[in-house]
């Protein structure tokens, strides 16, 4: 298995620790004025996206982790797995409960995602930045209220809950961003 | 894609205000020093000799006019050794603002190529010295003067152990919990390991904080305190979390000096690194006599970057080394 030395850690990159992959965030070298040098890492947990700083001793070197990105398309879930595919090759690939986790909810049927792969297992499943998704739940709209005074939650076709504006009626097409689970607007798509 | 962008690196990262502010901190340094009537020297980058020292390592060259280019020339990382053959040769008070050279990682703090002022003030010793060190940080940073505390004081503030007397186990255990990090049989990489990583970024927030009195084993070329012979009269200069200087009451025992160089360069074996030609003609220049004196180090880069109140030297330096 291939190794990174410390003077190769840069951010972005993948290393297994602790047996589990993880990708550096942020890596500092520290030394003092005459002493041993040392880098100082901050590293996501590429599963529990945890966060953790860790000290190496410069020279250290760390196994690499075989992590990669691939662009997929969402097809469909069989009820424990979500299923995706390469639009190119129409290669298919199932990822679990644990690497969808709470973007399950945003996940409509054809949207391109990102699945971060580990030794070819999907580990990670990232939505599209933003999805357009439909209101199946909510309070009635108040007519000609566009001023965004206030707000009121919403259930989606996928079953997520966001907060939108009191116009806002059963049936609409909302523009949502994934990353923070906010309203960004009505869609006409 | 063209060439153009290829070598779009040919810039300056350092914008004209910063270079301007670079010129000006220089001309206030060789005015303070003028004041003061100590000399400007300016001593050769290349020695046939280098330090032994186990965590920095010299950059060398050749020259066809060394052994025809045979033996080795190394860069020096601080002019340290010929000023002191200057100092033995009866030149007085001195300083010198010199490039040195370390290859070293790279890193927000660390360039291999860098700027040092250095000087020597004979009939010192390191706490008339760390004064005259305040003086030029005033002046330079605008700051309030420096506090001052022990490394062994540090240490029990910050960290609750005492580094001169606990054991190693105490301090792996530290580096395990609190840092995070590797497993370190050496005493001092303990040491440094808490140092860098635990106390360091903590240091002088609010005005510069001078930490003397190192352990005897990090005395490098300082000499051993009368008082406490655990430590030795050698001190660094921190500023918001950033080492600046790094200085000794100079150790003047030729024999002594010979003796440290070669536990170093065992040290050096032991690890795996090469072992370093001692500057025999330093030792000679110490076997016949340099005056009581203490000198110190600063890294005139951080102290802009500082200054300036940017992120990395990297952006007060016309060219760091990847636009070298």
């Amino acid at each position: 298995m291939a190794k990174y030395s410390t003077n190769e850690f840069r951010s972005g990159l993948k290393l297994l620790i602790d047996n589990e992959p993880c990708s550096i965030i942020e890596n500092e070298f520290v030394k003092p004025g005459k002493g041993q040098a040392f880098s100082r890492v901050k590293i996501r947990n590429l599963i529990t996206n945890r966060v953790v700083e860790r000290t190496y001793k410069s020279g250290e070197s760390v196994e690499a982790a075989d992590v990669m990105e691939v662009t997929l398309q969402y097809l469909y879930n069989d009820g424990e797995m979500w299923h995706f595919m390469d639009v190119d090759t129409f290669e298919q690939l199932a990822a679990d409960e644990r690497a969808v986790n709470d973007n399950a909810k945003w996940l409509s049927e054809q949207d391109i995602c990102s699945i971060t792969l580990w030794n070819g297992t999907a580990i990670a499943v990232t939505p599209p930045n933003h999805v357009v998704l439909e209101v199946t739940e909510t309070d009635p709209g108040l007519r000609g209220d566009t001023s965004g005074g206030g707000n009121k939650p919403a259930t989606l076709s996928t079953g997520a809950v966001v907060n939108v504006p009191l116009f806002i009626n059963i049936g609409d097409r909302l523009k949502v961003d994934t990353r923070s689970g906010d309203y960004v607007s009505r869609s006409k798509e | 894609m063209s060439s153009k962008d290829e070598n779009s690196d040919w810039q300056a990262i350092a914008s004209q205000d910063v270079l301007i502010a670079r010129a000006n901190m220089l001309a206030k340094i060789r005015q303070f020093f003028s004041n003061k009537n100590i000399l400007e020297v300016d001593t050769p980058s290349l020695s046939k000799g280098t330090i032994t020292d186990i965590y920095l390592d010299a950059l060398s060259t050749r020259s066809k006019h060394l052994n025809k280019g045979q033996t080795p020339l190394y860069l020096q990382t601080s002019p340290e050794f010929a000023m002191k053959r200057l100092l033995a040769s009866g030149m007085g008070s001195i300083y010198q603002i010199c490039r040195a050279f370390r290859d070293d990682e790279t890193g927000r703090y660390h360039n291999p190529e860098f700027l040092m002022l250095e000087w020597y003030r004979v009939n010192f010793n390191h706490l008339q010295l760390m004064a005259e060190m305040d003086e030029l940080l005033v002046m330079v940073l605008d700051t309030e003067p420096a506090d001052i505390i022990t490394y062994q004081a540090l240490f029990l503030e910050i960290l609750g152990v005492d580094p001169l007397e606990d054991s190693n186990e105490c301090f792996q255990k530290l580096v395990t919990e609190k840092a995070n990090g590797p497993t370190l049989t050496d005493r001092d990489e303990l040491l440094h390991c808490l140092f860098a990583v635990l106390i360091e970024p903590q240091l002088g927030k609010k005005r510069p904080l001078m930490v003397c009195d190192f352990p005897a084993s990090q005395s490098s070329l300082a000499r051993l305190s009368k008082q406490d012979p655990r430590v030795s009269e050698r001190f660094e200069v921190y500023y918001k979390g950033i080492e600046l200087a790094n200085g000794f009451h100079e150790l003047k025992d030729a024999d002594e000096q010979r003796k440290r160089f070669e536990q170093d360069n065992a040290q050096r074996l032991k690890l795996n690194k090469t072992q370093r030609p001692l500057d025999e003609r330093l030792l000679a220049a110490l076997q016949s006599g340099i005056p009581d004196c203490a000198g110190v180090a600063l890294g005139l880069d951080r102290l802009l970057m500082l200054k300036l109140n940017k992120k990395s030297i990297q952006e007060v330096m016309p060219f760091p080394i990847d636009r070298a």
